[in-house]
């Protein structure tokens, strides 16, 4: 394996005394797929944020190349060269396509002042590169009159535009037709092919088992389970692990809906 | 039947992107602008077709270019602060208490241009504490600014006992020629007002800064994730407001020579109202200089027109209040929010 990009060492986050996630280690290395995978709540999400910068770490460390990151945001992230693509896709759906794909990297003189043409050339290669089917679009149409897929188009541009070196996607196929998740994964193949590494959150697992190279199992905070493709052998495997981390005793079926086990839920 | 499996697209031709023409991408991007402009054209072609003698002559003209300049310096701000989802109901306050500073400065015989850079040195301090009462203290920005308002007028009126500073001294001054007075007729201040609204028209639209404004009015969340500094972009547009606020007052106060504990006093609600005429709408992250410029000139013009088109001062409420409302049913056609 290449380079370890980045790091997270006994990182944790807790809100009040809820712990979302109690003490991970967890790291990403040069030009690998790695799929995130884990129940709702199990604190994919939190843990991403706090990669993104976007909350801070109750404890522990964050290393980027093996450096220490003492004062880590959401400037310092993209920086770092880690793109975030949220779950929510971080749109400003009242702005154009164009100031979506800049928005805080604005390409601007000296003086701050935009850089419009350039920008407006830069999000028309760019969203030809994505595949934007739909024609009737251009650089300065507003994100909000897009679907769904579009939008999801727009925050995969802004995730490359930059060059990053890493690139999380917080589950981005969901809500998406069959043919745009297609589009997704040629996405994915793309930056992988270009030497770059893309960490994969998604809740189908024969998805994420086709595209990643590397697993990590979150459960109720904790990594349960860091495997490579080879140690898991089958998307089947896998699933059937985790139905065993949700249900560790096994399910049973009720026998009258008065009795309910706690573990059903 | 054998057919039906081949792609859509190798039968139906690709939706093609109508041909871009430059007008229409104008339009587009000014849309609430040019309506705030057509409701101008209208209102003026009424007050022609009342008192045709009144309008087709200079001087009503004249009495608006006067007072336009003040409300020109606080609209384009407030535009900034309306477009980043906060409101600002303390500038008539900051207007007051920054030209203080000037009628201070330049009552001690110092020179004007010192009481210049103090008034908007005051202006934008005043700017930064309350938005950071918004934005750090977390204060909601409708009361905290009102509260502001409120507390930085009755600092002054104890402070001067209600004494108003004539300032005698800037007559025939270099300052007094340049900043207010009269070019072939014309007052020359809205020359300066007008580079003031262009700044800020380039600010809003061709800067990093005005970018970060819309972005963090549309949507804070996306904007702080992308990392933008959501809190520093909210203060930053409080401190703007102020640095307006106290370029108003410099100016309404050169010319009458006379600084007034009430100075700006009046100009709350014409100056929020032309926020909104000019079509800025209430929930951010959207925002028109050039509608919020045209929108101060009908307000402007709405008082000395109507009184101009022969109808008692009693009419001048109720027309402001019309305006406004035609004003805003009209936008809320014209715009379409996108969510």
């Amino acid at each position: 394996m290449g380079e370890r990009l980045i790091e997270l060492k006994n990182i944790a986050k807790s809100y009040g005394r809820v712990f979302a996630v109690g003490g991970v280690n967890f790291h990403v290395d040069r030009g690998e797929v790695v799929g995130l995978l884990g129940d709702n709540g199990a604190g994919k999400s939190t843990l991403i944020k706090m990669l993104a910068g976007a909350i801070q770490p109750t404890s522990g460390d964050i290393l980027v190349r093996g450096k220490p990151e003492p004062h880590w945001n959401a400037a310092r992230s993209r920086d770092a060269g880690i793109e975030t693509v949220f779950q929510d896709r971080a749109l400003c759906v009242q702005q154009t396509i164009t100031r979506n794909i800049f928005l805080g990297r604005e390409s601007a003189n000296w003086l701050g002042f935009l850089n419009g043409r350039r920008e407006r050339a830069e999000a028309e290669r760019l969203m030809r590169d994505i595949g934007f089917t739909s024609k009737v679009f251009t650089p300065d149409s507003i994100v909000g009159q897009l679907s769904g897929g579009e939008r999801q188009g727009v925050a995969l541009a802004r995730a490359i535009y930059n060059k990053a070196d890493l690139i999380v996607m917080d589950e981005p196929t969901t809500a998406l037709s069959l043919t745009e998740t297609e589009k997704v994964f040629r996405f994915v193949r793309t930056v992988r092919a270009g030497g770059r590494s893309v960490l994969f959150i998604g809740h189908n697992i024969h998805h994420v088992f086709d595209i990643a190279e590397r697993f990590v199992v979150m459960d109720r905070g904790t990594v349960a389970l860091q495997a490579t493709k080879e140690e898991v052998g089958s998307a089947e495997r896998l699933i059937a692990y985790m139905e065993r981390l949700a249900h560790p005793q096994g399910v049973e079926i009720p026998a009258s809906p008065g009795h309910r086990p706690e573990a059903a839920s | 039947m054998s057919a039906s499996l081949e792609p859509i697209e190798a039968r139906a031709k690709p939706v093609e992107r109508p041909p871009e023409s430059a007008l229409r991408r104008f339009v587009d991007q000014n849309r609430a602008a040019l309506g705030t402009l057509a409701v101008f054209v209208v209102m003026i072609a009424i007050f022609m077709a009342a008192s045709p003698t009144v309008f087709m002559h200079w001087p009503i003209y004249d009495s608006v270019l006067v007072t336009l300049p003040v409300a020109l310096c606080l609209v384009a701000p407030l535009v900034f602060v309306v477009t980043v989802g906060e409101i600002d109901l303390s500038f008539p306050a900051t207007m007051g208490f920054s030209a203080w500073m000037f009628a201070l400065v330049v009552h001690a015989g110092l020179s004007p241009f010192l009481g210049i850079v103090a008034a908007l040195a005051m202006g934008m301090v005043l700017g930064a504490c309350v938005g950071a009462l918004v934005v750090t203290a977390g204060l909601s920005s409708l009361i905290a600014t009102l509260g502001m308002n409120f507390m930085l007028r009755g600092f002054i009126m104890i402070v001067t006992q209600g004494k108003s500073i004539a300032l005698l001294e800037l007559q025939d001054s270099t300052a007094a020629t340049l900043l207010s007075s009269e070019v072939y007729g014309v007052p020359v201040q809205i020359f300066w007002a007008l580079a003031f609204v262009v700044f800020a028209w380039l600010l809003f639209n061709h800067h990093t800064f005005g970018a970060r404004v819309r972005a963090v009015g549309d949507n804070p969340d996306s904007a702080g994730q992308m990392g933008v500094n959501v809190a520093r972009v909210r203060i930053l547009t409080f401190v703007f407001v102020g640095l307006g606020a106290a370029l108003a007052g410099v100016f309404s106060t050169m010319v009458n020579y006379t600084w007034w504990p009430t100075t700006g006093d009046g100009y709350l609600l014409p100056a929020i109202a032309s926020v909104f005429v000019g079509g800025t709408p209430t929930w951010g992250g959207v925002g028109t200089i050039a509608g919020g410029a045209i929108g101060a000139l009908i307000v402007s013009f709405i008082q000395s027109g109507i009184v101009a088109a022969g109808l008692s001062g009693f009419y001048v409420q109720f027309f402001n209040g019309l305006i406004i409302i035609l004003s805003l049913l009209g936008h809320r056609w014209n715009q379409k929010r996108f969510r």
